[in-house]
């Protein structure tokens, strides 16, 4: 497939020298965005079949008209948004630096395939690596638009937080003052009719006090909605696994609740998928006519994952309710992604996965095996033989020309194995420290690829 | 006479006030604690007839109350407590029934208002009995109610199950639902024969039939 599209390729670029001329050199400027498009479409093809992701900045969005109906772009207005449109693709388009990567990819890459066209033949796999390397150096998003990419997904996600946050706090305002707040101001008056009548009329005020009293229970229980809204109690008491279990025996479908979380998560991220888990129960029981349901809490390392799957009548689609956005909205903050899959019919399975988000000293386990704790005070031990004494002061030496000292390895050898001996020990002494250096910082590092730890090199010395 | 009683609270006011709600009835407070650890030493060296606990405890402020008290009757099995919250949850009544042995009370804090009613339910559960908060036992029903056999019951024989479930003898619910005594009798006969419980006449060992009936029925 590759080899084919270098035709393509060839072609396009044999078309692109006559665009650049035409569109720079004759003032036929509208020709370069098509092009460029055409040459995106072909690098877009190339990342696809080498898995690697688009680089190019976000397309600029539509000119907005202003106040007066003219669009405005920089100093001129126009009546249609056709100009700036095409001002601000232009702009977009020659200011990315991915366009005039794709340019230079484009020179190069035929010749690359060529070059690499015996390896493909005789090493497909090697071959098919070797390009990948290659098409990443220039296809690949640079280090400044990736970092561009984050600062913009973290400024959605902080604006998103604001908003749910403020729209919590609206929620609670407004419970508190419908219902509490209202009960109390009931409950002030009863008591202030009681205060007048305990004296003229025992009897009645004896009633009031027992309205006062249900007044006051109805607002605890009123209390006591919001509270669970806020934060459920026993989220706060026990923690995500026990907050679920209780939800699944509130709840009017029949629930079994699989948990393994040895460890509690940071509470904001336990009330994000509580109150995630909660919305999608009752719609399984709202919308999809479920009877029962299964929730399944586990861990993947750092990262917690959640299946919530149910029985109903399935066809759920996100775009109609709002109840999947909140709850993809809500877990968005934490980096949290949902996965739908509910065919009509059913059943409906919804995971959520929410990354990074336990403590750290338990991903795998946390203490580092002891042949590694026994190699890296084994290098610590003895690294300094080779470098200090047997390398560096043994060049010193040798510099010096002094070979009286009868403890140094060096002196006992042939004169034309002197310096390479030396500068062996040198290096063997730098990387043992190294080693030692890194053994426990690698372990440290969650992913850790398995056999990538050198064994064996710990039994230097001297 | 029952009346040695141990109280934990966290709240200056409350605790108080139970104190003097329980002395005016005639209890003798033998402690009135406010953390957990002191809660679970003090329930097992004084062996209250009857302790008073809030879910809520000092040093964490999350679930002490209900932990030390299941720990005192893990050790001492059917230690009379009565669990006070501001909040009541299906699974912390399992929790606390799961042992089988009764003496269990779990109502919410309001219920202290009615002081008649809340006496009684410390005297019940004082006397090996149960008092499940309403609000439980409508959790418990209403989500069970979908399920058969549940459902076969008649609205009269669901007050009754209410009532029983919540730890009330035929008398107090010939009372409370102005039905005679033989009448409620029918009612519970009928109850037990339609969920396949054991009759029984001991109200301690019926109300723990019927919570596990229920709990059972949820849990499957």
């Amino acid at each position: 497939m590759l080899l084919g599209m270098t035709v393509v390729q060839v072609a396009v670029f044999l078309l692109t020298i006559p665009v650049l001329v035409l569109s720079f050199g004759l003032g036929l400027v509208p020709l370069f965005p098509p092009h460029m498009r055409l040459i995106r479409r072909l690098a877009d093809t190339t990342r696809r079949s080498v898995g690697i992701a688009s680089p190019y900045l976000p397309p600029p969005p539509p000119p907005r008209p202003g106040p007066d109906g003219m669009y405005r772009s920089d100093r001129t207005l126009y009546k249609t948004p056709r100009i700036p449109a095409w001002n601000d693709r232009w702009k977009w388009l020659f200011s990315d630096p991915a366009t005039w990567r794709d340019a230079i990819w484009l020179l190069l890459d035929p010749l690359v395939k060529v070059l690499l066209l015996p390896v493909f033949l005789l090493m497909p796999r090697r071959g098919l690596r070797v390009y990948t390397a290659w098409a990443a150096m220039l296809l690949a998003s640079t280090a400044a638009r990736q970092l561009e990419g984050q600062v913009e997904h973290l400024t959605q996600i902080r604006s998103m937080a604001v908003d749910n946050q403020a729209a919590e706090m609206r929620r609670i305002e407004r419970d508190l003052h419908d219902g509490a707040q209202a009960r109390l101001v009931a409950l002030g008056m009863t008591l202030g009719a009681v205060e007048e009548l305990v004296e003229k009329d025992p009897g009645a005020a004896k009633a009031l006090l027992r309205k006062a009293r249900e007044v006051s229970s109805d607002a605890l229980t009123e209390l006591r909605q919001v509270v669970r809204g806020i934060h459920p109690p026993v989220l706060a008491e026990r923690g995500l696994e026990d907050a679920v279990r209780a939800m699944a025996m509130d709840s009017p479908l029949r629930v079994k609740v699989d948990a393994d979380l040895p460890h509690r998560a940071e509470s904001p991220v336990e009330a994000a998928v509580y109150f995630a888990i909660s919305e999608l129960l009752s719609n399984a029981a709202r919308h999809g006519g479920a009877t029962e349901a299964l929730i399944d809490i586990s861990h993947v390392g750092r990262d917690l994952r959640v299946t919530v799957a149910d029985n109903g009548l399935g066809g759920a689609d996100p775009s109609k309710g709002s109840g999947l956005y909140g709850i993809e909205r809500r877990l968005s903050v934490f980096d949290g992604v949902v996965a739908l899959h509910s065919p009509p019919g059913g059943p409906t399975t919804v995971t959520l996965h929410v990354p990074k988000v336990l403590p750290e000293h338990w991903a795998g386990d946390s203490k580092m095996p002891r042949w590694k704790t026994a190699a890296v005070i084994l290098l610590w031990g003895t690294a300094w033989c080779p470098l200090f004494p047997q390398g560096i002061v043994a060049a010193i030496m040798l510099i010096l020309g002094k070979q009286d000292f009868s403890w140094f390895l060096v002196t006992y050898l042939p004169p034309g194995w002197q310096w390479p001996t030396c500068i062996f020990l040198i290096m063997l002494g730098t990387l043992m420290y190294v080693l030692a250096i890194l053994l426990p910082l690698q372990h440290s590092k969650e992913a850790r690829l398995a056999g990538m730890t050198p064994r064996g090199l710990g039994l230097g010395g001297c | 006479m029952l009346n040695r009683v141990l109280i934990a609270e966290d709240l200056y006011l409350l605790r108080d006030g139970l104190v003097h709600l329980l002395q005016a009835h005639g209890f003798t407070v033998v402690a009135a604690v406010e953390s957990g650890p002191e809660l679970l030493k003090a329930l097992i060296e004084l062996k209250p007839d009857v302790s008073i606990v809030d879910v809520r405890l000092p040093p964490t402020f999350t679930d002490e109350g209900l932990q030390a008290s299941l720990e005192a009757r893990r050790q001492i099995p059917g230690l009379p407590i009565l669990i006070l919250s501001q909040h009541v949850e299906q699974l912390y009544a399992q929790e606390l029934l799961a042992d089988g042995t009764g003496a269990i009370g779990y109502l919410l804090k309001d219920r202290v208002f009615n002081s008649d009613q809340f006496v009684d339910a410390v005297r019940r559960v004082a006397a090996g009995g149960t008092a499940m908060d309403p609000e439980v036992i409508a959790k418990l029903l209403a989500s069970n109610v979908r399920h058969e056999p549940l459902g076969r019951l008649t609205p009269r024989e669901r007050e009754v199950l209410e009532a029983m479930a919540e730890g009330r003898s035929n008398a107090a619910i010939s009372q409370r639902l102005f039905l005679s005594e033989s009448a409620v009798a029918k009612h519970t006969a009928s109850i037990f024969a339609k969920l396949d419980l054991s009759p029984s006449d001991d109200d301690n060992r019926r109300v723990l039939a019927v919570l596990a009936y229920l709990n059972a029925a949820k849990g499957g």
